[in-house]
């Protein structure tokens, strides 16, 4: 579908990190990714639109088997991460998720203080060696979550007493606190004012210089503003892939162009 | 007439008015439904229990008001020479009935025509004889004046009754009356009835807050009586527990509270590691088709009645501990009866109690919670520890004290696990004793109900009820104090 010549020479630019080949979904019977085909670059943000129910979702925790703990998913085809088969027996999944983190479509900030929410990860991974490193770590996290200036003064406050937009980006600074090599955002700024969602975009651009970013998002600007290659999922087809300014000046599918332009969705 | 004939007329009454009600509600509105206030069978639902509450209401207190009358009115007929305290009255008061209710009965089945009934002398028929024919036993010959009191208690009963068969049909056909003459169609049936419904729950909730303040207050003042005999600083401070019905007791509450903390310690240290693990297990880690198969098999030992428990405490692991730790080996153990057996297998009757209630709390945590943690590359056994147990918390506090005032109040474990020793010791391969088990052995027994022996199975009943009252209330506190840090 996305085999237009001038696509494939870019794509090779940089290391492929994530390879999905032939990925089917099933929720028991339902039919949720339908042989979805997609290279997703090293130190790249790559966007995922498409229709509300069209299975962003589904196939972005497929890349961190977070499916795995949804007893009616199957998940059939091949997901590599550098060039290694993620389905595979011998691969545990909890490694693989420190590897590829994920910040959720709902925000779930743990019932913790603000400090306990970031350090979760750091703690279990054993990434501080002191006390004062974890310290580092938070406050470091805590301001790429762009989110450091609303509760320093108030770190061993609980996590769940934060505003909608504070836990979504609580949630993204704890993602950020495992240092992971390929970050899963689901709609990260759908509750984020301007300045916020603004803050946000910076970060996932800061990220890029040393990880591979996935954002799922509804916003067609933010889609624009801050990736390089964009996925158009439409009923579980993943109907066209390319570099971002393509897709958005120039689709190939003629119902990309329809979902862009606001006739589907 | 008797109670249940009235209940079943005022019963037709209401079906009836429910009928009436609803047609002569659509009559006034033209037969069209839409233009009443309320749906059609709110104007019937309006008559049927305009008929049906109040007149029941008023059955219902006439049945426990008129003996109360009557007794307060025959009971002077009774010479005062035949009765020294109040309980000897009472018993006499209660031969009184006996013999009106006999003499009833005889009418009833044909022995005695009313008129022979009514007339019946001591001086001229054996009345004991005649009352043992129909079936009525009583304990000694009657006495001329009780004969009295007995003939006058049945007249005024039987006028009792038929006043009470007039008043409540009076005031059911007025319910009923007063239900149609509302049913036209601008009556806000509706508001009404919503009214009736409410102050019907508000009576239920109220019933079952009057009857346990009634238990609380019995206790208190039975507890009041017996401070009144016993000094409470012997009760509470006194270390030995040795009551002898000739009286000098000593009735010191310490060995069988320490009994029973001792007893529901073991029982709680056995329960709740293993029942919360059995409950992080079926949440957490079983398939479905294991979890849809363990759940209801650990419940199923929740339905256990205690008493098998107790046999299963005083048939097997009773001589099973007694092999382990007997004179044969060890030597620390006198019999099987001790408060480890008791304790083993209460912990066992708990066990369902805290691994189903922590399960349901486990499974309300949202799954959201834990995807966070898995997502972070946590392992599921780290979820459970540090995200999924603490979001639990408040619940399964109170799930481990809801046990514990189980165990506290258990009886028949104890009884045939733990023996009927009150003793302050340290050795849990020891017989003791707690304090229900003491409070059934003190009230079953030929006791009078006036000694202390007998009374002190009040105090130790309050004290019992101030324990687990304390225990809830410190379970709220926990709950509240977690809540506001988290919420
Ligand atoms: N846990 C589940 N069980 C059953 N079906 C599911 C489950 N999760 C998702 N689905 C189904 O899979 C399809 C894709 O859902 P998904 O959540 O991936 O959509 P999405 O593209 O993320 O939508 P949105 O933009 O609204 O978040 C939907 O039809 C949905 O009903
Ligand atoms: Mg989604």
């Amino acid at each position: 579908m996305y085999d237009s010549p001038s696509l494939e020479t870019k794509v090779t630019d940089k290391a492929i990190k994530i390879a999905a080949q032939n990925v089917q979904v099933f929720y028991g019977d339902t039919h949720a990714i339908k042989d979805v085909n997609v290279q997703i670059q090293d130190k790249t943000v790559t966007a995922f639109i498409g229709p509300s129910g069209c299975g962003k979702s589904t196939f972005l925790r497929c890349l961190n088997r977070m499916n795995d703990t949804i007893d009616i998913c199957r998940v059939e085809g091949d997901i590599l991460l550098d060039g290694e088969d993620i389905y595979d027996k011998r691969v545990d999944p909890v490694q693989l998720r420190a590897k590829v983190g994920m910040v959720f479509q709902k925000p779930n900030p743990f019932p913790k203080s603000i400090y306990d929410n970031i350090a979760y990860g750091p703690r279990i991974h054993g990434l501080a060696k002191s006390k004062a490193d974890l310290d580092e770590i938070v406050e470091k996290s805590l301001r790429r979550g762009a989110i450091w200036d609303e509760v320093k003064d108030r770190l061993h406050a609980p996590g769940t007493g934060l505003s909608g937009g504070q836990q979504q980006r609580l949630c993204i600074a704890r993602a950020v606190a495992t240092e992971p090599e390929v970050l899963l955002m689901d709609e990260p700024c759908s509750a984020l004012d301007p300045i916020a969602t603004g803050q946000v975009e910076e970060l996932i651009d800061e990220l890029r210089d040393s990880y591979s970013v996935v954002i799922v998002t509804h916003s067609m600007q933010q889609a624009a503003r801050v990736s390089q290659k964009t996925a158009f999922f439409h009923l579980g087809n993943l109907v066209e892939y390319g570099e971002t300014s393509q897709i958005f000046t120039n689709p190939v599918d003629s119902r990309t162009e329809s979902y862009i332009t606001g006739r589907i969705g | 007439m008797p109670a249940t004939w009235i209940f079943l007329i005022v019963l037709a009454l209401a079906a009836i008015g429910y009928v009436l009600g609803r047609s002569r509600a659509l009559a006034s509105a033209g037969g069209d439904s839409r233009h009443l206030h309320s749906l059609p069978s709110y104007y019937g639902a309006n008559a049927a229990l305009l008929a049906l509450v109040p007149s029941l209401l008023v059955l219902v207190i006439w049945l426990f008001a008129q003996p109360l009358v009557i007794q307060n009115r025959v009971e002077h007929l009774v010479p005062e020479t035949s009765y020294e305290t109040e309980g000897e009255l009472s018993l006499l008061m209660s031969d009184v009935r006996r013999i009106a209710d006999g003499l009833d009965l005889a009418v009833e089945r044909g022995a005695l025509t009313e008129d022979e009934a009514s007339d019946i002398r001591v001086e001229f028929t054996d009345i004991r004889e005649r009352l043992g024919a129909v079936g009525v036993a009583l304990g000694s010959d009657v006495q001329a004046p009780m004969l009295a009191a007995a003939k006058a208690w049945r007249e005024m009963n039987a006028s009792g009754n038929l006043i009470r068969t007039v008043v409540v049909l009076l005031v059911a056909l007025a319910g009923f009356g007063l239900g149609l003459t509302r049913a036209r169609k601008d009556f806000r049936a509706r508001n009404s009835v919503e009214k009736v419904i409410k102050g019907l729950l508000i009576v239920a909730a109220s019933l079952a807050i009057l009857t346990t303040l009634g238990i609380v207050l019995s206790l208190l003042f039975n507890t009041i009586e017996f401070f009144r005999l016993y000094p409470a600083l012997d009760f509470f401070f006194g270390t030995t527990w040795a009551p002898s019905f000739g009286g000098g007791s000593e009735l010191g509450i310490l060995p069988l509270l320490w009994g029973t903390l001792y007893i529901s310690i073991i029982a709680l240290a056995v329960a709740v590691p293993i029942g919360l693990f059995a409950a992080v297990y079926l949440s957490e880690y079983a398939s479905p088709a294991v979890r849809s198969f363990a759940k209801p098999l650990i419940e199923v030992l929740a339905g256990i009645p205690t008493i098998v428990y107790g046999l299963f405490a005083l048939l097997t692991v009773g001589p099973l501990l007694f092999q382990a730790f007997g004179p044969g080996t060890l030597g620390w153990m006198g019999g099987g009866r001790a408060v480890m057996t008791a304790g083993l297998v209460m912990g066992i009757m708990l066990i369902p109690f805290v691994s189903s209630l922590s399960d349901d709390i486990i499974n309300a945590v949202p799954q959201a919670m834990r995807d966070g943690s898995l997502g972070l590359g946590a392992t599921k056994s780290e979820t459970v520890k540090q995200v999924v147990l603490p979001a639990a918390l408040p619940g399964i506090v109170g799930a481990i004290l809801l046990a514990a005032s189980r165990a506290i109040g258990e009886t028949m474990i104890v009884v045939l696990g733990a023996g009927a020793a009150a003793r302050l010791s340290m050795n849990p391969f020891e017989a003791m004793t707690t304090v229900t088990a003491k409070i059934v052995s003190q009230l079953t027994g030929d006791a009078d109900f006036a000694s202390p022996e007998a009374l002190v199975a009040f105090a130790l009943g309050m004290t019992l009820f101030v324990i687990t009252l304390g225990l809830n209330v410190f379970a709220l506190w926990i709950v509240r104090k977690y809540r506001e840090q988290y919420e």
